[in-house]
Order: C-alpha cells, then sequence, then structure tokens
C-alpha cells in the first residue's frame, strides 16, 4: 500500500520541476546504411544513458556473430535485423540533457519500410536526418525530407555522418550542405543546422573533438548533435486556435449522457454554446465530467485534454461529429483535395472503393482522380492513374456523404486523415480545399420559425392543363461547350410544339438573381443553390426549365437534383476542352490562360463530370440542329403525360 | 497540462477508442504496478465504470500477497472480473526452451485458451516501450493472427493516432495503453493519483521487486528505497534495467522475441 512519508522539501520541489521538463520527440531518418541506429547507440553511450550490462551484451552479440562492435545493436533489437545490419521497424528509447527529456524515435531506412518510417516519424515534433559523407545525398533521404514536410514535421536537423571515411573533409561536408539545404527549401523546410559527425567514432555527437590532439574537424564551429537537439523549440500548445473536439463515443453508463472525446485545438468552458458539425445542431456545455467523483469537477478544458462533457439541451450526437464553437465551425463537404502518400501492398485506385478516418469520423469514399505524382528526387510532376506503393501524389476525394474537416494549414489535427483499404491503413494525407467550397452555408437553413404552406392547386392539376409534367434539363458543360445555344433552340422548338417553357441561362441570372455573387468556389456554389431552387419552383408550376450553366461541382448539381426531384433530367455537353477553347466565343479562355482571369473551370478550376448523365451530348461530332432533335425526342419520352 | 497529464489524456483517448472500435474487449489484469494504473485510466475514460470484463490469467505461482491484493480490489474497485487458469507445464513444448521461457509460454498458452472461451477480439495489456527494446517496436493496437501470434517483422503502420481496429474473423487486437509511458512515468502517476500498490515493491532488508512476475522466475534487485517517494528517487539515478531480476529475458539472446512471436506479453 502506499505509505505515507513526508518527503523533504528540497525533494519535492526538485519531483514537481522533472515532472514539468520538456520532453520532445525526434526522430532519426535518412537513407538506408546511413548509420541512424549507429548515431543513437552512440548517442546513449556518449551522454552516459546506456543501462549498467548494455556494453558487455552488445560486445557478446558481436562476438557471436564474428563481427566488429556494433552501436546500431542497442536499436535493432531483432534477431533478423542484427543479423542482416538492417533496421526494419521502428523503435523508441528515452534519455535526457541538462534541458529537457527525448524520446528518440529510430527509423529505418530501407524503402521496403517506408510505412514504419511513417510510423516513427509521425510521432516526433523534430526531425535529425542523417546523410553518409561517402555516399551523399541518396534516393530516401529526399524522400524522408519530402514526408517529413509534408506531414507537417518542420525541425529538421541534418547528420552529415561517417565523417571518418571521406578524412573529415570540409569540402566534402560544404558539398552535401549546400546539396540538401537546398532540397529541403524547395520542400518548405529549413534546416536548423547541418552537423558533420562520425557515429562510429563519436565526433560531433556528445562532444567536440576540436580542442584535443584528434581535432579532426576543428573547420567546424557549428553544434554538436546534442546540442542540435538542445536548440530545437518544443511544439506550440493548440490552445489559441479554434475549437474542435471530434466526439469519440456517447456513453450512458449510468444517468449521465456523457458525450467523449479529445479537445484537438481551442478551449471550451461548462455554458459555452457549441455546434457540432456536419448536423450543426447546437447546445450549451452543462459540465465537464470527470473520475474520481470525490475530486471537484473542472469548468474549463483546452487543447489535448481527453474530456468528458454533458450538454444542456438533448440533441442527437453521434461519433465522427466535430465540435465547435458557433461561430467558428470546420468546414463542410463531401469533395476535398489531398496531398498523400501511399504504403499499400495494392496500388491505390480510382476504381475501388475505399474508408477514410479523420479523427474519429470515418467515411466511405472513393477516390475522384488522381491529379499528378510527385517525383521526391527532383519535385517533378506527372500524369497518372493510380499511386503506386511508396509514392506520393495529389488526389481528389470524394466521400459517401457531408463531413466535417478542417484544412490542413489551418488545423493540422482536423486536416489530416488515412485511407483504410480492406483491413489495413494504406495511405495518409493531408487536406486542400483549393478549388472546392465549403458547402456548410448551402445545407443550412438559417431562420427558424418557418412553416411550409400547401395550396389548393396541386402539380398534378397543373401539368393536366399543360398536357406534359413539369421538370428541369440540366445542361452541364465547359464554357463554351454550346449549353446555352441548345438551350435556346430547343426551348424555340418546344415552344412552338405547345410546351410551357422556360431558360433559366448563367449569364442573365448573374444580372439580377445573384448580382452579388463572383467566382470564388463558394460563390459558384451558392449560385448554382439558388439556381436550383428557382428551377425547382418554376417545375413545381407545372414548367419545363432548361437551365445552362457550367455548374462544375457535383455536390452541387446533386443538390440540385434533390431540391427539384423526380423531374430533374442532368444533360452533359460533353464538348472536350480543346474544341471549347478552339471556340473561345467570348475570348475567356484565352484571359483565363493569360492569367487575367482567375478561377477558370477548365483552366484553373475543376470540372467534375457527371457520373451518370441522363443523357450526353457529344456536341463535337453533331450540329445543333442533330442536338435539338435528339432532345426533342427525350423530352417526349420523359415528359408527356 | 503537466507531463502526467499529457501522458493521461493520451492513454484515456486509446481506451476510448478501443472500447468503440473492438466487438468484445477484456483488459488484462497482471496485478502489478502497470496494471493498476491501466486500471485506474480505465476508470478515467469511462468516468467510473470499466465496461468490459479485466482478466487474471493465473499461474497459480504468484506471490501470496499479490492474490490478496486481487481479491480486495476487484471488490473495491468494482470490477467484472474473470480469473482463468493457466494449463499444466507438462503440457508446454519447452524444446529450446530454457525453464523460465517455457514458465512463460506456459503463460502465453493460458492466454490464448482464455481469448479463445470468451472470444475476444481485443486484450488491453499493459506493456511500455522502455521496458525491453522487442517492447519498444510494438504498435498501440498490435494485431496478433490465429493463434495469438506477432507478426513483428511485417507490423501495420500506426500515425496520427489512427489506429487498426479492422480485424479477420479469429484474430484479435493487443491494445497498449501504457506503451508511451515510462517506468518512472507509472510510479509518479501512481503517487499522484494515489493508486494502491503490492507491497513486495517496498523495500524490506535490503532488497525489493521491481517487475513482479511468477514467484519461481522473478528476483528482487538491491535497494532500500521503502516508499513510493523512495522509489522515484531511486529510479532517477539507478542505470539497472528494470527487468533484470526476469529470468526469462536473459536465456537467450533471442528468448523474449521468440516469446513475444507466440503471443507472450
Ligand atoms: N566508418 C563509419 N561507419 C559507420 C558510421 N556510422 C555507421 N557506420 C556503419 O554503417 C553501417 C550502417 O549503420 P546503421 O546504423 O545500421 O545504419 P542505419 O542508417 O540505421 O540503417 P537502416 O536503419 O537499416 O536504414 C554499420 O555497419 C555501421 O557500423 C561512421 O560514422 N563511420
Ligand atoms: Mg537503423
Amino acid at each position: 500500500m502506499t505509505k505515507d512519508m513526508p518527503m523533504p522539501k528540497d525533494a519535492k520541489i526538485q519531483a514537481e520541476a522533472d515532472r514539468n521538463r520538456e520532453l520532445l520527440r525526434t526522430v532519426i531518418v535518412g537513407h538506408v546504411d546511413h548509420g541512424k541506429s549507429t548515431l543513437v547507440g552512440r548517442l546513449f553511450h556518449d551522454t552516459g544513458s546506456l543501462p549498467d550490462g548494455k556494453m558487455e551484451a552488445i560486445t557478446e552479440m558481436c562476438r557471436k556473430r564474428g563481427m566488429p562492435f556494433e552501436w546500431a545493436f542497442l536499436m535493432d533489437a531483432m534477431q533478423a535485423e542484427r543479423d542482416q545490419g538492417i533496421t526494419i521497424d521502428t523503435s523508441q528509447i528515452w534519455f535526457h540533457t541538462e534541458k529537457r527529456d527525448y524520446t528518440i524515435i529510430d527509423a529505418p531506412g530501407h524503402t521496403e519500410f517506408l510505412k514504419n518510417m511513417v510510423t516513427g516519424a509521425a510521432q516526433a515534433d523534430a526531425a535529425l536526418l542523417v546523410i553518409d559523407a561517402g555516399e551523399g545525398v541518396q534516393e530516401q533521404s529526399r524522400r524522408h525530407g519530402y514526408l517529413l514536410s509534408l506531414m507537417g514535421v518542420r525541425q529538421v536537423a541534418v547528420a552529415v555522418n561517417k565523417m571518418d571515411r571521406v578524412d573529415y573533409s570540409q569540402a566534402r561536408f560544404d558539398e552535401i550542405e549546400a546539396e540538401y539545404r537546398q532540397y529541403l527549401n524547395s520542400v518548405g523546410v529549413d534546416a536548423t543546422f547541418v552537423v558533420p559527425v562520425s557515429a562510429r567514432e563519436g565526433d560531433m555527437i556528445a562532444m567536440r573533438t576540436d580542442g584535443d590532439e584528434k581535432a579532426n574537424m576543428g573547420w567546424y564551429k557549428g553544434p554538436t548533435v546534442v546540442e542540435a537537439f538542445d536548440s530545437f523549440k518544443m511544439p506550440e500548445p493548440l490552445s489559441h486556435q479554434a475549437l474542435r473536439m471530434p466526439v469519440q463515443d456517447v456513453y450512458k453508463f449510468d444517468d449521465r449522457r456523457i458525450i467523449a472525446g479529445r479537445i484537438e485545438s481551442g478551449k471550451l468552458r461548462v455554458g459555452d454554446r457549441v455546434m457540432f458539425s456536419p448536423l450543426n445542431k447546437s447546445s450549451r456545455i452543462k459540465s465537464i465530467e470527470t473520475w474520481p467523483d470525490s475530486r471537484e469537477n473542472p469548468t474549463a478544458a483546452s487543447a489535448g485534454e481527453s474530456v468528458g462533457i454533458t450538454l444542456e439541451e438533448q440533441i442527437f450526437v453521434e461519433r465522427g461529429q466535430i465540435m465547435s464553437q458557433v461561430d467558428n465551425p470546420p468546414v463542410e463537404t463531401d469533395v476535398f483535395r489531398a496531398r498523400i502518400f501511399w504504403l499499400g501492398r495494392e496500388p491505390l485506385s480510382v476504381k475501388k472503393a475505399y474508408k477514410i478516418k479523420i479523427g474519429t469520423l470515418q467515411a466511405n469514399a472513393k477516390i475522384e482522380s488522381v491529379e499528378r505524382i510527385v517525383d521526391t528526387g527532383d519535385l517533378s510532376n506527372r500524369e497518372a492513374e493510380q499511386v503506386e506503393r511508396n509514392q506520393v501524389g495529389e488526389v481528389i476525394i470524394r466521400c459517401k456523404r457531408m463531413i466535417a474537416l478542417d484544412e490542413f494549414t489551418e488545423n493540422p489535427n482536423t486536416g489530416r486523415f488515412v485511407i483504410v483499404d480492406g483491413y489495413d491503413i494504406a495511405g495518409g494525407g493531408i487536406i486542400s480545399m483549393e478549388g472546392y467550397p465549403d458547402q456548410r452555408s448551402l445545407s443550412t437553413v438559417k431562420s427558424t420559425n418557418i412553416y411550409k404552406v400547401t395550396t389548393n392547386v396541386d402539380r398534378a392539376a397543373r401539368e393536366r392543363r399543360n398536357h406534359h409534367k413539369g421538370g428541369v434539363l440540366w445542361f452541364t458543360g465547359l464554357s463554351g461547350a454550346g449549353k446555352s445555344t441548345i438551350a435556346v433552340a430547343l426551348e424555340k422548338a418546344l415552344f412552338e410544339r405547345g410546351y410551357s417553357t422556360y431558360v433559366l441561362d448563367g449569364d442573365n441570372v448573374r444580372y439580377g438573381l445573384n448580382a452579388n455573387l463572383g467566382f470564388s468556389p463558394e460563390d459558384r456554389a451558392e449560385n448554382i443553390r439558388r439556381v436550383g431552387e428557382v428551377a425547382s419552383l418554376f417545375s413545381d408550376a407545372g414548367v419545363i426549365v432548361l437551365s445552362s450553366f457550367i455548374s462544375p461541382y457535383r455536390s452541387d448539381r446533386q443538390r440540385a437534383r434533390d431540391s427539384v426531384g423526380e423531374g430533374f433530367h442532368e444533360i452533359y455537353v460533353a464538348t472536350p476542352l480543346e474544341v471549347c477553347e478552339e471556340r473561345d466565343p467570348k475570348g475567356l479562355y484565352k484571359k483565363a490562360r493569360s492569367g487575367e482571369i482567375k478561377d477558370f473551370t477548365g483552366v484553373s478550376a475543376p470540372y467534375e463530370e457527371p457520373a451518370e448523365a441522363d443523357f450526353t451530348l457529344r456536341t463535337a461530332e453533331r450540329s445543333v440542329e442533330e442536338c435539338v432533335e435528339e432532345l426533342l425526342g427525350y423530352v417526349g419520352h420523359k415528359f408527356d403525360l | 497540462m503537466d507531463r502526467l497529464d499529457r501522458l493521461e489524456a493520451q492513454s484515456v483517448y486509446i481506451f476510448r477508442e478501443a472500447f468503440n472500435r473492438i466487438d468484445k474487449m477484456a483488459l488484462l489484469w497482471s496485478l502489478g504496478k502497470d496494471s493498476n494504473v491501466m486500471v485506474w485510466l480505465a476508470k478515467k475514460a469511462f468516468l467510473g465504470h470499466i465496461p468490459f470484463p479485466v482478466m487474471h490469467v493465473d499461474t497459480g505461482k504468484k506471490f501470496p500477497e499479490m492474490y490478496e491484493f486481487r481479491d480486495r480490489y476487484a471488490e473495491e474497485w468494482g470490477l467484472d472480473f474473470i480469473r482463468e487458469e493457466c494449463p499444466p507445464i507438462e503440457d508446454i513444448d519447452g524444446e529450446g526452451l530454457g525453464p523460465a521461457a517455457r514458465s512463460a509460454a506456459r503463460k502465453t498458452a493460458g492466454l490464448r485458451m482464455a481469448t479463445q472461451k470468451h472470444g475476444f477480439n481485443g486484450l488491453v495489456a499493459g506493456i511500455r516501450r522502455d521496458e525491453q527494446s522487442m517492447r519498444a517496436k510494438e504498435r498501440v493496437f498490435s494485431p496478433r493472427g490465429l493463434e495469438g501470434n506477432w507478426d513483428f517483422r511485417d507490423q501495420p503502420p500506426e500515425f496520427w493516432d489512427q489506429y487498426k481496429t479492422d480485424y479477420p474473423e479469429g484474430t484479435h487486437i493487443r491494445i497498449h495503453p501504457l506503451l508511451h509511458w515510462t517506468e518512472l512515468d507509472i510510479w509518479e502517476y501512481t503517487k499522484r493519483e494515489e493508486i494502491p500498490l503490492i507491497s513486495l515493491y517496498f523495500s524490506k532488508n535490503g532488497k525489493r521487486y521491481r517487475s513482479l512476475g511468477d514467484q519461481d522466475i522473478t528476483n528482487p534487485v538491491d535497494s532500500d528505497a521503502s516508499t513510493v517517494e523512495e522509489i522515484i528517487q531511486e529510479l532517477r539515478t539507478t542505470k539497472v534495467s528494470e527487468r533484470s531480476g526476469r529470468a526469462m529475458d536473459h536465456e537467450t539472446e533471442d528468448a523474449f522475441e521468440r516469446l513475444r512471436e507466440g503471443g507472450y506479453l
């Protein structure tokens, strides 16, 4: 049982101080065999951190294998690792300097084990990248640097190792430093220090050798590896950012209904009004519950804490929703852009169904398109159909439903995700909404106290009078595809045949109904939302609406379809970009190419082709008359009573 | 938040993920300091309730103090307690194993049988990375094969607190909520939270147990530390590794690796 003996005061202060010591997690990365594990072994030895008997044990392991003393065996624990002299899986070990405590994470350098490198690096606050002075900058040196940057580990120091092999040559060191600094810069990382070391000999690990007779690197005036570690900064706490708490679970073990989750950023206080996205229901926080019950419940909590809260109002809350303040919520969307790394055995493909996990949220998703593959060697881009194992690239991901998330640059914890293929986590990525709107305002009813009015003339009666059904022919396609031309010609033909029709055209509504909207992704989405609602009203009135809008986003068209209902017909005017650009009736493509117009669909903003259009028109191969002819048949078939 | 708050918050997060994602789980309670901290953290995670069974796989060879402790706190903490037994040592194939390793293999067999009997898909275990270099390579959610085996040469990636929670029928996941704690952290937390402990950890006649296993294969270490505070002081300066009193780790270089591959904790 705990014995209560008063502690001497000094010891108490000491204990307090120890518990508040900083703990920094540092990962060691770099190309295979460049000496990462050796460096860790040596670091432990030179700082007096090895447990008793470890040196003897390692000596014995090496003797048994008939090989010289190998520092790497401290970390390389598997027989397979020792026998092959290679690190297979990442490992962790603790040590401290005067300044603070460290968790050192050793990562493998072989491409085969990139998934293990990522596992180690993702847990780190800072990194030391090791480069062999003889071999110089290699494939994994670059790839690891790139991945660190992608994952947000931006504090990086570099060790140029095995200086003993190059006669401690300053020229060789300078060469490598220049080359690798430049690479890191191009991926947005500024190396804190580049340190020449010999892990095997212990030069510049914990001790400087300039003063003594060894004086191997008297020319080097910078810090040792240990000093470079101590110069890293502790990560900033996220408590000053907007509140984000992904709901982990809802417990009803007793008469309390407790919402469990970890605060990823920001703060919360009892009495705060909070909102849960994507359903956007809000409530006040009633209490923050804790155990043991003998201790008083706190009234506030902030980033990093795992909490259990109760709410004033009994609103529907479930795992995967994000709790935020009402006025600073996350993005709501079903589609986003991502920079990803792929670790799966099977390539990442647009054909397969995947699951994604963002925080506690899980959603079924598809890769809509692979935008590009990045060569981490020279940072060049190329097109591809799929992302192969260990590649990085940019993709568009579409989920089966609306989800809440943040851009990675806004909030790393809610702006990154993993992709699950079958039973396995097979990739990860960071989110960007570039070119895509926040759909929050589009799906939220802002005013309350709205009651629907039912009228005495129903839709069927209107249709009987018109002799045809009401509905919408929704023309979508690139600028210059021919949407308006065909819609106008078709309207004339329909009108002459006795149909009630009306054309809603992009340019026209922008003079009136949507005069307050521009061309940002959000405004485009709002533009289409309004048009969809207007089309829905017309169609309810028994009219056949011909709407012609680029409407580039699939989710916007889906929303219009949902609003109109059964009578919605998506007509894809499938004219290839080259043809549209050649026609360029308004000279817009030229301006877009020169950069004069920004966010131009097909050039600098995405166009998402319909997955299942109700009707597709190939205008490149047909005249306007032929298109109208085809559509007349379609309308007769679909709209006549 | 200080260091202990952060450790606690992370462990609570892990517990809650496991409970939400895993069908049928149990917490392995070995009665030692780590697993007591674990029970404590589970009570924190679920606000006083532990919504899954707490299981002791008994070798029958624990110290009497341990059994006393178990019976008292199973009751006091309101645990849904299960006791399972290990098969007799004669049933264990001891080829190439020293006596201590064979004894450990018996525990593994007991664990496998209990897991199958109850159909558990998840076992929460209190191992830490700093205990032993093979454990240092573990994942927080670590899949086990049909026979409870660990494929340590090909572990799943694990990052950004996204864990492996999808598993094929018949296999299970080991969940390690204390993986990121150190021995010193355990003691500091035990002190702060006033978590009860078995008296064998405290020095008697110049010796104490640092790690508790079966009576016949665990040895005490030299120590005068007879309070939690003194133990914390001792750990700050010691260079003796925690499991030095555990015989099975030392019989051969790969003893522990082989045990763990077979499903040992
Ligand atoms: N001469 C010399 N050899 C070194 C030095 N550092 C490491 N080595 C040797 O380089 C080889 C590879 O070292 P490791 O530490 O295993 O390399 P690693 O980077 O951890 O390799 P992986 O983890 O497999 O990627 C070993 O044989 C080391 O002894 C050094 O400073 N000088
Ligand atoms: Mg290594």
